[in-house]
Formats: structure tokens, sequence, C-alpha cells
């Protein structure tokens, strides 16, 4: 997959100089290294004001249903749109907003993303600084999905890297997640990761995997928190499962979903509007 | 009215406290002006009380019901380390004291809370019940109280969180802890708490997610030059990091106020509304950068004009409330029944004078007798040879067809005797004085005028709904004709 964007050559020593307090101020594991690829191919670091950078973005609409999964396979209760009142880039960030209004037989609406055909590749490192929404029924996700083929090959089997996951309900806590054959949906291979003293949805934090042959790691700011390789699907399936993150490109998806299998319904508590604020998304090489 | 068992609940004695010592505070100049040079002590109980007065437990009255034998140190049971601290929640015969009640204040000068953000303690229980007010912020001076209601224990050890709004206005304070309870929760019968690990915590994972002031209501309210009103019902909400949401009580001076017309009305750092002009102003609050729910449309179309001047001989007069004679002694011209009386407000200055301005409207005593609240008795009026009750009322909103306002006089003789006369909405005047001269044998039920102790007015329909929500009242006296 060809790369869209290309980056000037000062910015990116501000880049490496970043990642490299990211490097050195991480000691959790010495078997395991945050964030080493250091080669920017691709970002968008919502400048341009308006709707999302349609060289970058594909905004998907619907319940799912064209799609072939209503509720988008989860009983997820929003319909996504294409207005700015789900989803734009205002000062810098991108805003994906979830909203309880009556919308085509729907309560709720929201917005998804995604680089489809745009931005894909094989391994990576890929990273977003996202503030999230709060509340009982909110599901923001920053999440990778394996490249379909012209839809010749089907989920689960096209593999699925949830990059982070987050219920409103638990504002401390987000997940890293893999589905694949014989492991997919509930039966998923995930890690939550625990923020001491802070919340996701009162600060920024940056999200991201590094991704090569046989290995996902999953970080949180400067914190490296999991490490996903085949024997770890073997060991999780009963040797069923199969390792597919080596043989395909994967894009990026970004979308706040409401109520669902996951993080339950709403409540009478869930303050809407909620907005996922994205500060950057950025894809790297080694 | 019968549904309401106001003379045995003396737990209203807590909601009148923590009321009276915060409310009833002057303003200093202001704390901002001065560096925080406080110590930052973050324990208030580990094992052993840390930095607290002498006297570690300062009870509310024992007048009021409070029992201050209720607190003790326990050292058989125990969160962490050896000890921890015991409340015997008392039943609400138990001759030392209905409830439990009372606070836990720095012995210094006061503590620098700017670098904490919640205060936590763990709890248990000999059951599941609730503790009816915790908080903090609480000193009988000035303290800027934070207190949650109803928060549940368990008979397992829980942490419970009481998150400071703005952690910025605590830079010296003195009320370290407070509790209040009685076994209500535990249909009135004794239990037992435990609580340990009292301290201030900076957490980190709690978020201010809203605050309210009026319930959260937009109030529109006809208001008179000189007739100040008082901020009620603010709230502020917290997310925590379990995704449960709190709503907590605040002193008003957490909130930055706006009159978005300052020539008709301003609002003091600690929420009182002074009108000061003609027109019309909206009044908002913010709360640590957070814009509250709720807010108060204030129509100021005239300068306060005080009900006609009392000429009735001050030897035929028994007056309750009246700048034209002196008033017998009264312990309260708003009762704050528990649980069911939503009314606030009472005596308020207008320039010179005083009136009694009641807001939220269900009803309210004026209390002068020796028997509901004995700590404050007075003595009740002997009417035997008086014949009237004379009350100057003033709506100050539109009257609706089905308003009233329903008097009722009790007597404290050997039984207890009611005797109730109503005065119809349509006898009452917007924005005006309307005056009553009504003859004491028209309290129908009132069979004796010996011990008359409580004046009781009450708005409510038959169907129990408040009707006028808000009056003014003045002159309010017996006498004889």
């Amino acid at each position: 997959m060809k790369i869209l964007k290309f980056i000037k050559k000062s910015y990116s020593i501000v880049l490496l100089l970043f990642l490299g307090v990211l490097v050195f101020s991480c000691n959790t594991d010495e078997t395991q290294t945050v964030a080493t690829f250091k080669k920017l191919v691709a970002e968008d670091n919502f400048d341009v004001e308006g709707a999302p950078d349609s060289n970058f973005w594909n905004i998907e609409i619907g319940d799912g249903s064209d799609q072939g999964i209503p509720g988008w396979g989860n009983n997820e209760l929003q319909v996504y749109t294409d207005r700015e009142e789900n989803v734009k880039v205002e000062n810098g960030f991108l805003l994906i907003t979830a909203r309880q209004e009556d919308f085509n037989d729907a309560q709720y609406t929201s917005a998804r993303i995604q680089t489809k055909g745009k931005v894909q590749q094989l391994y990576g490192r890929f990273e977003a600084r996202i503030r999230l929404p709060y509340g009982k029924g909110m599901w923001p996700a920053f999440w990778l999905l394996g490249d379909d083929n012209n839809g010749t090959e089907v989920w689960p089997n096209i593999g699925e890297i949830d990059i982070m996951e987050n219920t409103g309900d638990s504002p401390t806590e987000i997940f890293g997640t893999i589905h694949g054959p014989g492991y997919s949906g509930g039966n998923s291979i995930s890690k939550t990761f625990t923020l001491e003293q802070d919340r996701v949805d009162t600060d920024f934090h940056v999200y991201g995997i590094e991704w090569g042959p046989n290995y996902i790691n999953f970080y949180i700011d400067d914190k490296l928190y999991n490490q996903l390789t085949p024997e770890d699907v073997d060991d999780e399936t009963d040797g069923e499962g199969e390792w597919v993150f080596n043989n395909r490109p994967f894009y990026i998806i970004l979308n706040l979903a409401v109520g669902g299998n996951l993080p339950g319904q709403p409540n009478e508590e869930t303050i809407f509007p909620q907005t996922m604020l994205v500060d950057y998304v950025r894809v790297y090489e080694q | 009215m019968k549904s309401i068992n106001y003379k045995t609940g003396r737990s209203a004695i807590i909601l009148g406290l923590i009321l009276i010592f915060n409310l009833g505070c002057e303003r200093d100049l202001t704390d901002e002006a001065v560096p925080a040079t406080f110590p930052n002590t973050a324990e208030i109980f580990t094992d052993t009380p840390v930095g607290l007065t002498d006297d570690f437990f300062i009870s509310f009255d024992p007048a009021d019901g409070a029992n201050p034998q209720a607190f003790n140190t326990d050292d058989d049971v125990a969160y962490q380390g050896t000890t921890s601290i015991r409340f015997d929640v008392p039943t609400p015969s138990d001759p030392n004291g209905s409830f439990i009640g009372g606070i836990f204040k720095d012995r210094g000068e006061g503590r620098d809370l700017t670098g904490y953000d919640a205060l936590t303690f763990w709890a248990k229980a000999t059951v599941t019940a609730d503790i009816e007010r915790v908080g903090f912020g609480a000193d009988f001076e000035e303290g800027n109280f934070v207190v949650r209601q109803k928060v549940p224990v368990f008979t397992n050890w829980r942490k419970v969180i009481v998150p400071i709004p703005d952690p910025s206005k605590l830079t010296q304070e003195k009320g370290m802890f407070l509790i209040s309870t009685n076994s209500t929760s535990n249909n009135n019968q004794g239990f037992t708490i435990w609580i340990d690990e009292v301290k201030f915590e900076k957490l980190g994972t709690t978020r201010l997610t809203g605050a309210q002031i009026f319930g959260g209501q937009d109030l529109t309210q006809e208001g008179f030059v000189g007739i100040p009103t008082q901020l009620d019902w603010q709230t502020f909400t917290t997310n925590l990091a379990d995704g449960q949401n709190l709503s907590t009580e605040l002193r008003p001076n957490y909130f930055e106020f706006s009159s978005s017309n300052p020539q008709v009305a301003t609002v003091s750092e600690d929420g009182l509304i002074e009108v000061v002009g003609l027109g019309e102003t909206l009044i908002t609050a913010s709360l640590n950068g957070v814009m509250a729910q709720g807010s108060l449309n204030l129509n100021v179309a005239s300068v306060f004009s005080f009900a006609p001047v009392p000429t009735r001989p001050a030897e035929n007069v028994v007056s309750l409330f009246s700048d034209a004679y002196n008033d017998i002694p009264v312990s309260r011209y708003n009762s704050f029944f528990e649980p069911f009386q939503t009314t606030l407000g009472g005596v308020v200055n207008a320039g010179t004078e005083t009136i009694i301005s009641y807001t939220d409207l269900n009803f309210v005593g004026i209390v002068f007798n020796d028997v509901i609240f004995p700590a404050e008795a007075v003595t009740p009026v002997d009417a035997t040879n008086l014949t009237h009750l004379h009350i100057d009322i003033l709506v100050p909103e539109a009257l609706q067809a089905e308003d009233r306002f329903l008097v009722q006089l009790t007597n404290y003789g050997a039984t207890e005797s009611v005797g109730s006369f109503l005065i119809n909405g349509s006898d009452l005047v917007q924005d005006g004085w309307a005056s009553f001269d009504i003859p004491l044998s028209s309290f129908a039920g009132l069979t004796d005028l010996s011990r008359i102790g409580l004046l009781l007015f009450n708005t409510s329909n038959a169907s129990n709904v408040p009707t006028i929500s808000s009056v003014i009242l003045d002159n309010i006296y017996f006498y004889a004709e």
C-alpha cells in the first residue's frame, strides 16, 4: 500500500527526540522495548478544519446493515453519520461525538472513520493521542482490521487488532485485544491496563502498538503493558487458533459506539453529547 | 400533615446544625490574598488521631439529641494497623441521644489541602446501612463544608470517597471530618460503624462532571429592592474510577457567581443575593470551571413596601414577630422539620427592619414551646385571654386558583390540641400585602389556649402537593380585641 503523506525532515527530528524520551523513560520489562519503530510514514495531525482529510479517511455511515452486520455485530445502538455534528476537525483535533437524538430509527448518532485502501500496511507502529469520553454505554475504540481482499475474505479470518478500547463506566481502564480464527468476539485475547492516579477522559494519552513478524506490543504513554505472539494464541486456544498477523496489510478505524454487548446500555446518568478527541494518528515503519 | 412526624424527628437537628453553623458565618477578607503557608498533613486518623484537637471527637450538642457516648476507638477492629474508630449508632429512644454527630478538628491553624482531591476512609458496619451524612470542612467556624448524604456501609471494609470540588479553595481548613447519622436506615435498630485510615488523598481518578444550584432548576422569582435571598440547594457531581456518579452538597463559596445585571442584584462570595435595583437579572454560577446547572431569574419591579404598621396598643399584644412590638422569645422562625419539610429561608433584614421570607414552601413552623426542641425551650403563649391572631402575608408570585395557605396552631397542654384556619389563594394578593385578623375561635380543634407553642404554615393541597412556593410574612402577633 502506498503511503500518502510524506514527512518533512525537520519535523521528524522533533519526533525522534520525543521518542527518545519515550524509550528511555520506560523500563517495564527488559525483554521488551516500547516504540522502536521510528520511520514515520503517515500521519494526520488534524490541522485542517472541516471534514476529516479524505486522502486519509473514509467515513462509514449507517447501522452496519449495509455491511451485513446490523448493530455492527455487537447490538450497538448508534447510527453513524458523516454530519459535522458527529465528526469534524476543529482546533487541531478530530472530534467524534455521540449524541442522543432520533435519527433513522436509532436513538443515538455517532461516527466511525477508517483508512481502508488509503493508509494500510503490514507491520509497523500505529499510534494515536486521544482523550476519551465517559459515561455508561460509551465504547470508543482505536483499532485495525485486516484487508479483506476485495470482500473475498471475512472476519475473523482477516484479523483484528484493537489497539485501544474502553467502556465509559471504567474511566481508568483501557484494553488491547486481538481477534482471529479460533479467538474472536467473547473469546478474543485481551489485556486490561489500569491507569494509576489518572483517567482516560480528563487527559490525553498516547495509545499504540508496535507490530512485527510474530509479535504485537501494546503500549499506553511510556508503558508497554502487553506482548502477544503466536505462542499466546496457541496457549489461549489450545492450539486451535491461527496467528493471522503476518500476511496482510491492516487499516485503521476510529469510532465511538453507544451501547451494545460490551459496554451495556447508556443509563439516565449518561450525559450526552460525549466526544472522543483525537490529537493525531501516526504510522511508523521499522 | 398527619403523616409528618416532626415531633419525634429530632434528627432535624442534624441538618439544622449544619445549616446554622455554616450559613451563619460572616466573611472575613478573602483568604486568597494570603499565601498558603499551612501544613499539608494528609492523615486524620491512622491508629491514633493525627494532629487533631485534644477532645478528638467534638460532638454536636447533646441537648439537641447528639449522643457523645456513641463515639470510641476500637483496638479489636482495624482495616489497617491496630485501631479503628467506632460509632455505636443509637436508637431513637436512646436516653443518651438519638444520633451520633460531630466533627474532627485540626489542632493548629488549619491545613493546606490544595494538593488533594478527596477525603477518603475505610468503613464497615454490623449491618448494611447508611451513614446519613459524612464529609469535611465543618469546623463550627467558617469551614468550607462538603457533605455526602446517605453513604452506604457494608459488613466488609469498603473505601468511601468524599471528593473535593475545588482544592484551590482549601488553603487553611480546620474541619477535617464530619459524621452524623441516626439508625433510620436500619429501621431504627442500633448498629455499629467502624471507620479507619481517614485521610486526604490525591486520587487523580475523580472527575468533576457537573454542578447544580437551586437543585439544577431554572427558577424565576419576583424580587424586591432591599430584600436579599440566599442561594440554596447547591451540589456537585463527581465521576469515580468505578464509574459511579456521586452527588455531594457543598458550601456556596466554592462557586463563582455571576449576575447578568449587577445594577439589579449582586451575589456575595457565600451566595447571598442582594437586590439593589429595579429590573431583571439572571444569577448563574460555575464551579472550578464547570458551569452550574440551575439559575435564578430575578424580576425586580418595585422597592419593597412594608406591611401596614400595627396600631394595636402593646399591652393587648403578644408578638411573635414584628418590628412594632417587643417579640416574645421564639426558638425558631424556620422549624427545619425533617425529613419532609422543604421550606427554606426565615428572618431576613430589609433595610433597618426585618421580615420573614420563606422559599421552597411546603410547610414550615414558627416554634415557641418547650416540647419539640428541648435544648431551645421557651415558654409557650397563654392565649386564654387573647382573641385573635394577626398576620400580614405577601405572595411574590402569580397566584393560582387552587392556591392555599393553611395556618395551624398547636397547644401543648396535658393533651396536645391542634386547630387550623384555611386562607384561600383568592384572599391573597400577588406582590401586595394581605392582612388577616383571625379569631382564635376560628381555629377548629384548638380546645385549649393556655400553652400555644407552634404556628405552622402549610401550602400543600389535598394531594399533599405544595401550591404557593414563596411568601413574605410580617407582624405575626396574638392580641386581645
